[in-house]
């Protein structure tokens, strides 16, 4: 693939911020979008807006189509059995949150055990917890190995036959760590759990097979892979989406209603209570065409490429601790430059035109294990260059220099 | 953008040097405040004797910025009257906004804190530079509303 033709898609990186030339390393907090899925948003709106599911005319039938053709997308795009199995929700968090709220609290009592790791991001812990609150189930974690990894001795040694569900993310958003999906479902399964899979950080980066990883449920955001915000999906098996109950009641996603009680339409409506974010979900399927396109091994084996050069350069740097192990990683690098708090290292980047990301990026805990308050992340996408790592590790030699300087 | 309005050497020397840190014994009134977009926490008390802020220490985690304001911020504080610091609050508010203002009008020294005001250029960073402050005037509104 040629990132360098690709960027010619993307509008807003061909910009200066604060006097250099723009470089974008926040793509795990959300990616740019390519003109084609700012297009595709704006024609459905000029030419084709109407709601969906029940106009007779001609833009509600052209509405129904574009909406319901993105969701064949989505369920090609991670190889679902059926459109059917794909329910569109506002995001990961939304889509997690319907799990814990139909799946877990309908079908957990006490006694009863969720399992995760401590590295998940919030999305993917407090609905847990929650969840847990509400049946009486008990929350376990599978310990992390000193890397940050998940061992699948650790995942056998914490999984028991009291075990009803296992949600981990496929990447961590954190440490780029990703984990061994296939044999935790294998493990999970033969102690009869489901297992949930955070696809936050996954679905915009590696080639996603939901039968192969024969997870649940598995759930994803469309604003990281290219598509606008407020859009996203639960991928779900059949035998479970057909058993849960709807958590939003209202118009849309009804059957028969009569005074006192009603009935729900078949899966996937049935969840998708009120006017759907319509526009989002066409902007999602042009996401996912501009992606199968270049296609996604491909661009996993560009970021591979880049994470690996990054690395090599910035072991060349005194004082930068990097946490999480060097190898069978994503594109997200997080660091620490020695002295210097990751607010005021993310603040001089900022300076250079470098966008980075600095906090505990929504993973208390995670941050907790590694012992520090917050970190720095820079995380990478397909449209970033070896230049861009250049600039990057040049802003970050500026930095470490410029805190010498004031710091004296 | 010029970091030095940011990075100015006397912010650096009470990150470096923090005035006032520590724990009070008993007695204090005590603030426990995070900004939880980023993880920057701080425990404020302060003494308060007469209606007056006797002594204002501080424990807590965070940036330069952060660490800083609040160092600035405890040591401006002292001996002044709950209605006073919470003025002052304001006038830390105003000028985080890049309002012009004029301590003197307030009848305040501010000192140090002056320096602080570099960073209302710096929009991502001003949540850091009012945590403190915001401890601070929940403390006073506290004390007050007890001793009404």
């Amino acid at each position: 693939m040629n990132e360098h033709e690709i960027r010619k898609s993307f509008p807003i990186l061909h910009q200066e911020v604060n006097g250099h030339p723009l470089v974008y390393l926040d793509n795990a907090a959300t990616s740019q979008k390519p003109i084609q899925v700012i297009e595709a948003i704006e024609n459905y709106y000029k030419k084709n807006n109407s709601n969906v599911h029940r106009g007779v005319h001609t833009l509600g039938n052209r509405a129904t189509e574009a909406y319901e053709g993105a969701r064949e997308k989505v369920a090609s795009f991670i190889n679902a059995g059926s459109s059917h199995e794909i329910v569109f929700t506002r995001g990961t968090t939304t889509a997690l949150n319907l799990v814990a709220q139909s799946y877990a609290r309908a079908f957990l009592k006490e006694g009863d055990e969720i399992v995760i790791t401590p590295a998940e991001h919030h999305s993917n812990l407090i609905p847990w917890q929650q969840a847990a609150k509400a049946t009486g189930a008990t929350l376990k974690y599978i310990p992390l190995q000193e890397d940050g990894t998940v061992s699948l001795e650790n995942v056998r040694k914490t999984i028991t036959h009291r075990t009803k569900l296992v949600s981990i993310a496929y990447v961590s958003n954190v440490l780029g760590t990703i984990n061994p999906i296939k044999e935790i479902a294998h493990i999970a399964h033969g102690h009869g759990a489901i297992l949930v899979v955070d696809g936050a950080q996954s679905t915009p980066h590696l080639k996603v097979d939901v039968q192969e990883l024969d997870c649940d449920f598995y759930a994803f955001s469309g604003h990281k892979m290219l598509g606008p915000t407020g859009i996203g999906a639960l991928y779900g098996k059949r035998k479970w989406l057909e058993k849960m109950e709807p958590v939003e009641f209202g118009g849309e996603m009804i059957d028969f209603v009569d005074l006192y009680d009603s009935t729900w339409k078949e899966i996937p409506w049935k969840f998708e209570g009120g006017t759907p974010i319509i526009a989002g979900a066409v902007g999602l399927g042009a996401a996912i065409d501009f992606l199968q396109e270049i296609g996604m091994n491909e661009i996993a084996a560009h970021e591979r490429k880049l994470v690996q050069y990054a690395f090599e350069k910035l072991e060349g740097i005194d004082g930068i601790t990097i946490y999480g192990p060097r190898k069978g990683r994503s594109g997200v690098i997080t660091f620490n430059l020695d002295h210097v708090h990751p607010h005021d290292v993310a603040t001089v980047l900022d300076a250079e035109g470098v966008a980075v990301r600095a906090g505990h990026h929504c993973c208390q805990p995670l941050m907790k294990w590694l012992n520090v308050t917050a970190t720095a992340r820079a995380s990478m996408y397909l449209y970033n260059t070896e230049e861009d790592i250049d600039r990057f590790i040049n802003a970050l030699i500026k930095t470490k220099e410029y805190f010498s300087h004031v710091l004296g | 953008m010029s970091l030095d309005d940011l990075y100015r050497r006397v912010i650096m020397d009470h990150y470096q040097k923090p005035r006032n840190r520590g724990t009070i014994e008993d007695g204090a009134v005590t603030v426990n405040l995070n900004n939880p977009t980023c993880g920057d926490r701080i425990q404020l008390q302060m003494r308060i004797e007469d209606e007056k802020i006797a002594e204002a220490k501080f424990v807590g985690e965070g940036c330069s910025i952060s660490m800083a304001s609040a160092s600035m911020m405890t040591e401006a504080v002292r001996g002044l009257s709950l209605d006073d610091a919470m003025k002052m609050a304001e006038l830390f508010s105003l000028m985080m906004q890049g309002k012009d203002i004029d301590p003197e009008s307030y009848g305040l020294d501010i000192g140090d804190i002056e320096a602080l005001q570099g960073v209302s250029k710096f929009p991502a960073r001003i949540k850091c530079a009012t945590l403190a402050w915001k401890a601070m005037e929940k403390g006073c509104g506290e004390c007050k509303l007890k001793s009404e």
